[in-house]
């Protein structure tokens, strides 16, 4: 069975007029919650997963499809006509975008990302249906030990390439690791952390650990900080772009794609280092880097294709190894296991026709993106003038919503609450959330293959490196780990060569607001001992 | 903000201190409660139900340390915002702790008087914590959104959220 006669197989499938409506009825819904401020993607698949639980699994995947594209394009329609990066994989896009809008140039830039979207989503789904079937060949010679050691790579790699305090970053993650650990142990069925409530012994529903963090921390940390002064949403006509516009958009889209795809493949993922990639590449290759900073068109271009290139490519060891390495991926892998579905290698084999249904509705989601949302884009603009009070009480609202109707008890909302406080506090202190949200979902699947891996080694600890893709990984590993303190050897080696790396530092956080100042930055390092999250005397935070 | 920014900041720099501490008790409660655990020894499972839990708590100990001794130097974590938050003036907690409020009445109220008149609870009184005024029109946006999901739900997803007092009338 090659991939092209599944993926055929799988069109058949998502054709079907039912499945196709609820194709529409995602794009719509995603791209409606995507485009509110503060919803990123990851919330607004968060918030719609109840949508999809009375559904049979093929269409409530199908419709996942729908809302996974629309989220995404949703976000970059509020970056571009508010500045407001829903997640920060839209922070570049806003860069340009915004100042493109504000320069009334609105519809080309929403124009451009429509499109640009459309084709780099196309190019990636197409070789995630190439690249899956290969990472499952690929994967199914994988033991116990090289998963344990892939996803170790996934958390360490989530927690300390991206954001900007490693320390944070691992308090998140030990933070979301014991979260994991609440319920029954799976191996003996002993109760662990459970404080004897019988209602935590199933151990905490993902859902509700989700759209806590997310929603419910991001409405109250917004209440708290609540903006009086009206904001300022520029108005939008129908999206369209002239002709040199294309023909600035065109390189750059195809470019974004190719930076978007294997970053998003990657473990340490996400689509922050591709866009980031892909806006500098353009702002070099442009032929007006005057405009760079005044709303280049390149600039919005790019990033958005590597934006939804990377989207398609975190599919890839999502369904090919059950890996999610970005917080959309995480939510989207919490719903399969919701409907008992396993991510994985076995996935193409036990649920094939499921898998190639899902993949060609994204295709199909793609396309009905590009339908809808080119004419109703003055629409989307108008629920950005939603005003404040009810958006933020909607999200409330909604997030309650979802939360309870998992499992129709109160109690799941005292959890909400309590973890919604938690999320505040984590935006309070700059706690990146991510790491939290992948540790409850991959601690125990890690603390799974760890028991696993010994058992065959009957105790052995050298199990955990009986494999050569192991060995590799942990090697990996140790770069991530000890890369504060290679730099550090680096550059006391070759002292001229730090304002060079000072400047690579800076590709790893598209922050424009952080500056690395390299005297302070100094200073700083002589009593940093493994800690690797060190101030500057201004008390300034600085990446390591 | 008549102190000077020194004592400011320092009481900045001592909340976050809380974190560290909420680090350390996670710990603390993690390797309590997995020491607690009765584990024969197992041939089949050399690992046990302890191993990991004993790592998570060696891991929130170890960053709680280091995110004290961070914090005592100085560092602080950057706070997060965006185009709606504003971060010149600080926690509000005149708009947060009604919110809180509404969010804990519906938590009572949905099992006892059910998800219509809790919901509309939560939502009003949200929109009234958070700034909205239109006391009138508020109410009747957040029955409306009530109901609408209510139906939205049985009908549209045979979820049955519950009636409770308007049991009957639904």
């Amino acid at each position: 069975m090659d991939v092209f006669s599944s993926l055929m197989d799988g069109f058949a499938t998502a054709l079907t007029p039912m499945n196709l409506l609820y194709a529409v009825i995602g794009v719509v819904l995603g791209t409606a919650v995507g485009v509110l401020p503060g919803l990123g993607p990851a919330m607004t698949v968060a918030l719609l997963l109840p949508v999809t639980y009375a559904l049979e699994p093929t269409s409530a995947f199908i419709m996942f499809a729908g809302i996974y594209y629309g989220g995404m394009y949703g976000g970059s329609t509020t970056s571009i006509l508010l500045n407001t990066p829903g997640e920060s994989s839209s922070v570049v896009t806003a860069i340009e975008g915004n100042k493109m809008a504000k320069a009334g140039r609105a519809a080309q830039a929403l124009a451009t990302a429509a499109i640009g979207s459309f084709v780099a989503g196309t190019i990636g789904t197409t070789l995630l249906a190439v690249c899956a079937p290969i990472v499952v060949q690929f994967a199914v010679s994988l033991g116990s030990p090289s998963y344990f050691a892939i996803m170790v790579l996934a958390l360490l790699a989530v927690t300390a390439v991206l954001g900007s305090s490693r320390l944070r970053g691992f308090a998140s993650l030990g933070l979301g690791l014991a979260i994991g650990l609440v319920g029954m142990d799976s191996v003996t069925g002993q109760q662990r952390l459970t404080f004897g409530l019988p209602l935590l012994a199933d151990g905490l529903d993902i859902v509700v650990v989700a759209v806590a963090i997310f929603a419910v921390g991001e409405a109250l940390w917004v209440a708290a900080h609540l903006r009086r002064t009206p904001l300022h949403i520029i108005p939008v006509g129908r999206p369209w772009m002239g002709k040199q516009d294309w023909k600035r958009s065109w390189k750059p889209w195809l470019r974004g794609t190719a930076f978007g795809f294997p970053f998003g493949a990657l473990p340490a993922g996400g689509a922050e280092i591709p866009t980031f990639l892909s806006y500098v590449t353009e702002k070099r290759l442009s032929k007006h880097p005057e405009e760079f900073g005044h709303g280049a068109i390149e600039g919005v271009a790019g990033p958005e294709a590597a934006n939804n290139a990377a989207a398609a490519g975190t599919l890839t060891p999502m369904l090919a190894l059950g890996l999610p390495t970005n917080a959309t991926a995480a939510v989207m892998l919490a719903a399969f296991t919701s409907y008992g579905i396993q991510p994985g290698p076995q996935l193409f084999a036990t649920e094939g026709p499921l898998v190639w249904a899902l993949i060609a509705s994204l295709f199909i989601g793609n396309l009905l993106l590009l339908i809808i949302n080119l004419p109703l884009a003055p629409v989307w603009a108008k629920l950005l003038q939603l005003p404040r009070p009810y958006l933020y009480a909607g999200i409330l609202f909604f997030a309650t919503l979802g939360a309870y109707s998992v499992n129709l008890q109160a109690f799941d909302l005292v959890m909400l609450l309590v973890l919604g406080a938690l999320g505040f506090m984590m935006r309070r202190f700059g706690l990146p959330v991510l790491p939290l949200v992948l540790g409850v979902i991959l601690g125990p699947r890690l603390e799974g293959q760890l028991r696993k891996t010994l058992q065959l080694s009957a105790g052995d600890p050298a199990g955990l490196w009986s494999e050569p893709i192991a060995v590799g990984i942990y090697v990996i590993v140790a770069i991530i780990l000890f890369w504060p303190l290679l730099m550090r050897l680096w550059r006391m080696a070759r002292p001229e060569a730090a304002p060079a790396v000072a400047g690579m530092q800076a590709t790893t956080v598209p922050d424009a607001a952080r500056t690395n100042d390299e005297n302070a930055d100094t200073l700083a390092m002589d009593d940093r001992a493994t800690d690797t999250s060190q101030t500057t005397p201004a008390g300034r935070q600085e990446n390591p | 903000m008549s102190s000077s920014p020194t004592v400011a900041s320092r009481l900045k720099g001592r909340s976050e201190l809380g974190v560290a501490l909420l680090l350390g008790a996670a710990g603390l409660v993690v390797f309590l409660d997995a020491n607690g655990l009765a584990t024969p020894y197992s041939r089949s499972d050399p690992v046990g139900p302890k191993t990991v839990p004993f790592i998570v708590a060696g891991l929130l100990v170890i960053c709680a340390v280091l995110l004290a001794l961070n914090v005592l130097r100085g560092g602080s974590g950057e706070a997060e915002g965006w185009e709606d938050v504003d971060l010149a003036h600080p926690v509000d907690w005149k708009t947060v702790l009604p919110l809180v409020g509404a969010f804990v009445a519906n938590i009572l109220l949905i099992d006892w008087a059910g998800w219509v008149i809790s919901g509309t609870v939560l939502f009003w009184g949200s929109v009234w914590a958070l700034g909205g005024r239109h006391y009138v029109r508020d109410g009747l946006i957040s029955l409306a959104l009530s109901i609408l999901t209510f139906y939205g739900f049985f009908l549209g997803l045979g979820i049955a959220l519950p009636a409770g007092l308007l049991e009957g009338i639904l």
